[in-house]
């Protein structure tokens, strides 16, 4: 239904960034777009080459299937397909189809004549990936700091990396991150059961508007943030979370290499009373 | 614009918070890759600290090392429980050596009465003997651990009468009576256990018994029967015992344990091997060499509880991973070798 209420409104031409009119249609209900044509070029290929990665590899469990980045001795440079090269082109693709899908999220904003907080949001969940698999591999000197693409292999390279410094709940910025993310989902939570309250009423009562949202929320917690501020505060959280996500782990290696409790020794000498 | 500058002025704040303390590292890194590409089992250094780390850790300079043969020690000196099939020359080599990596400033009087050089009128005396004894059964009997390297005088000593990195059970910090200020051992953070909250003397735990077991995951997903398995508080132990070898040899987890099963000998490092016979050995020296020797020590070396000075992985490690940069002083002092 609510798809089709905008429709007429987003189905203008203009305010494609890139190509003029060259892809500025729909088919069906999606734009294409010239980013939309990259971002399919780029998934398909990623995907095409994950899967020859795959067969290339010991096994077909969807859970073991690994895209191992190079041997550290390859530096910045070019490793052998089969030796990591398919993880630097399958990256490459990675951020070509999530830079591009931000830049379709741009021209789509711009049909709609709003602002763009969709692609600034989402471009900090592109910031994390991209910190992880190029920023810190730079600063480090190896493509092989990245992670490896495989549901299991990647949560063993954040364990190991974690216990490369001991304990990495003590880094300071992995606190905020996850403090974000946390009260990020909180915050969701908030939101999402009162709005399904208020649009799902008993039986014979009418749909309850910001009103009753606000005054439900007054009542529990003694404050409301409000319909337009609940949303600011939601993009803050989450852009919050994936920042401090890509500060932790930048810092962790280039600029700090010991155990991360240790950070914590400036409170320890702390001259006021040590 | 006002909350957006708001929002850009606290994470510059936070940032400048975390920029400003003290103990930050910068590219380049040295890291060295310890497993399968991509797995992340990885050594990482900060090659200024190391440099810093590598200058304290030079060997000293070696005596002219003596021909074997001529007349034997125990035609010329009285009194030599140990090192009795040297001769003389080698004897006094080593004297020298011992004076230069023991007691550089205090010279032979620190163990030897200077009118009487055989009397045992000075604790240092018995005590050296009996770490001639030491070294040697290390050379001989913990080949798994030390290797072809072995260990001398300096590896603990360091021209330091008393090495650092020994330890003595920790009565733990002044508290209040009564059960708030029972800390359980727990939260004072310390460079034994890598400034955490985790206890902080896992060493009488672990270092001065024989047996006491340090693994702590299940083999099984359920305990066998209730109370079965590891404990939290034990589980803290022996994280607290990994922190003290971490920070004593200067390696990460990742140096011996691939983190996603801590336990499985085959997902693991030789190092962890070198390791394991590390901690035996450490229970060793402890059990056998020092505590039988803590009458003989005056009550000012003696520790806050009345014991005596024990080793950890620290004493000799003292911060690298193989002592000294695995710099093979034995072979220029074969007289410790033959100390039995």
């Amino acid at each position: 239904m609510a798809l089709l209420n905008f429709e007429r409104k987003y189905r203008v031409r203009g305010g494609t960034l890139i190509g003029g009119d060259l892809f500025d249609f729909w088919v069906g209900p999606f734009y294409v777009g010239f980013f939309g044509v990259t971002t399919v070029f780029f998934t398909a290929l990623g995907t095409a080459l994950i899967i020859w990665g795959a067969a290339l590899g010991p096994t077909w469990n969807i859970w073991q299937i690994s895209i191992a980045p190079p041997d550290l001795e390859y530096g910045l440079g070019m490793a052998p397909l089969r030796e990591g090269g398919l993880w630097q082109i399958i990256t490459f693709c990675a951020l070509g189809a999530f830079v591009s899908w931000a830049l379709r999220q741009v021209e789509i904003s711009r049909k709609l004549g709003m602002g763009l907080h969709i692609p600034f949001a989402f471009s900090f969940a592109i910031l994390a990936y991209f910190t992880l698999v190029v920023v810190r591999p730079v600063l480090l000197g190896a493509w092989g700091h990245g992670f490896p693409y495989g549901i299991f292999s990647h949560l063993d390279w954040v364990s190991n990396v974690g216990y490369q410094y001991l304990h990495f709940h003590y880094n300071p910025a992995h606190m905020l991150a996850i403090t974000f993310f946390f009260t990020n989902a909180l915050a969701l939570a908030l939101h999402g059961s009162v709005i399904l309250s208020a649009t799902n009423p008993g039986e014979g009562e009418v749909v309850k508007g910001a009103e009753h949202e606000n005054t439900f929320f007054r009542d529990q917690v003694g404050y409301s943030i409000g319909t337009l501020g609940i949303h600011r505060l939601g993009v803050f959280l989450a852009v919050s979370a994936a920042f401090w996500s890509a500060v932790c782990i930048v810092l962790s290696g280039p600029f700090w290499t010991r155990g991360w409790p240790e950070w914590w020794n400036w409170w320890l000498y702390h001259p006021v009373w040590s | 614009m006002k909350s957006v500058l708001w929002v850009v002025g606290i994470f510059a704040a936070a940032f400048v918070v975390m920029v400003a303390m003290a103990g930050w590292d910068r590219p380049p890194i040295d890291i060295t890759q310890g497993g399968y590409r991509g797995l992340a089992m990885e050594h990482v250094v900060n090659p200024r600290r190391e440099a810093l780390v590598k200058a304290q850790n030079q060997l000293p300079e070696p005596f002219d090392p003596v021909e074997p043969g001529g007349p034997p020690a125990t035609e010329i000196y009285t009194n030599i429980p140990v090192l009795a099939d040297l001769s003389q020359e080698q004897f006094d080599r080593l004297m020298l050596g011992i004076t230069q990596w023991v007691s550089p400033e205090q010279g032979c009087a620190y163990c030897h009465d200077e009118e009487k050089l055989e009397a045992d009128t000075k604790y240092t005396k018995p005590v050296s003997a009996r770490m001639l004894q030491m070294t040697a059964h290390i050379n001989k009997e913990w080949k798994n651990h030390v290797g072809e390297t072995g260990v001398t005088c300096y590896t603990c000593h360091r021209g330091k009468p008393v090495p650092d990195g020994i330890w003595f059970t920790d009565p733990g910090p002044p508290a209040a009576k009564g059960a708030a200020g029972n800390k359980f051992g727990h939260n004072v953070p310390t460079p034994d256990n890598g400034s955490t909250s985790l206890p902080y003397d896992p060493f009488t735990t672990f270092l001065k018994v024989d047996d006491k077991p340090i693994r702590i995951i299940p083999t099984k997903a359920l305990p066998p029967t209730p109370g079965a398995g590891a404990t939290i508080r034990h589980t803290e132990e022996s994280y607290s015992l990994m922190m003290h070898i971490s920070g004593a040899l200067g390696v990460n987890c990742t140096y011996c344990h691939n983190s996603r099963s801590f336990f499985a000998w085959d997902q693991s490092t030789p190092q962890r091997t070198t390791a394991w016979h590390g901690i035996n050995l450490v229970r060793e020296l402890n059990t056998k060499f020092m505590e039988p020797l803590t009458s003989t020590f005056p009550a000012n070396r003696l520790g806050p509880t009345g014991d005596v000075a024990k080793v950890s992985c620290a004493t000799c490690h003292q911060g690298v991973a193989k002592p000294l940069y695995g710099a093979p002083m034995l072979a220029q002092y074969p007289e410790l070798d033959a100390a039995k």
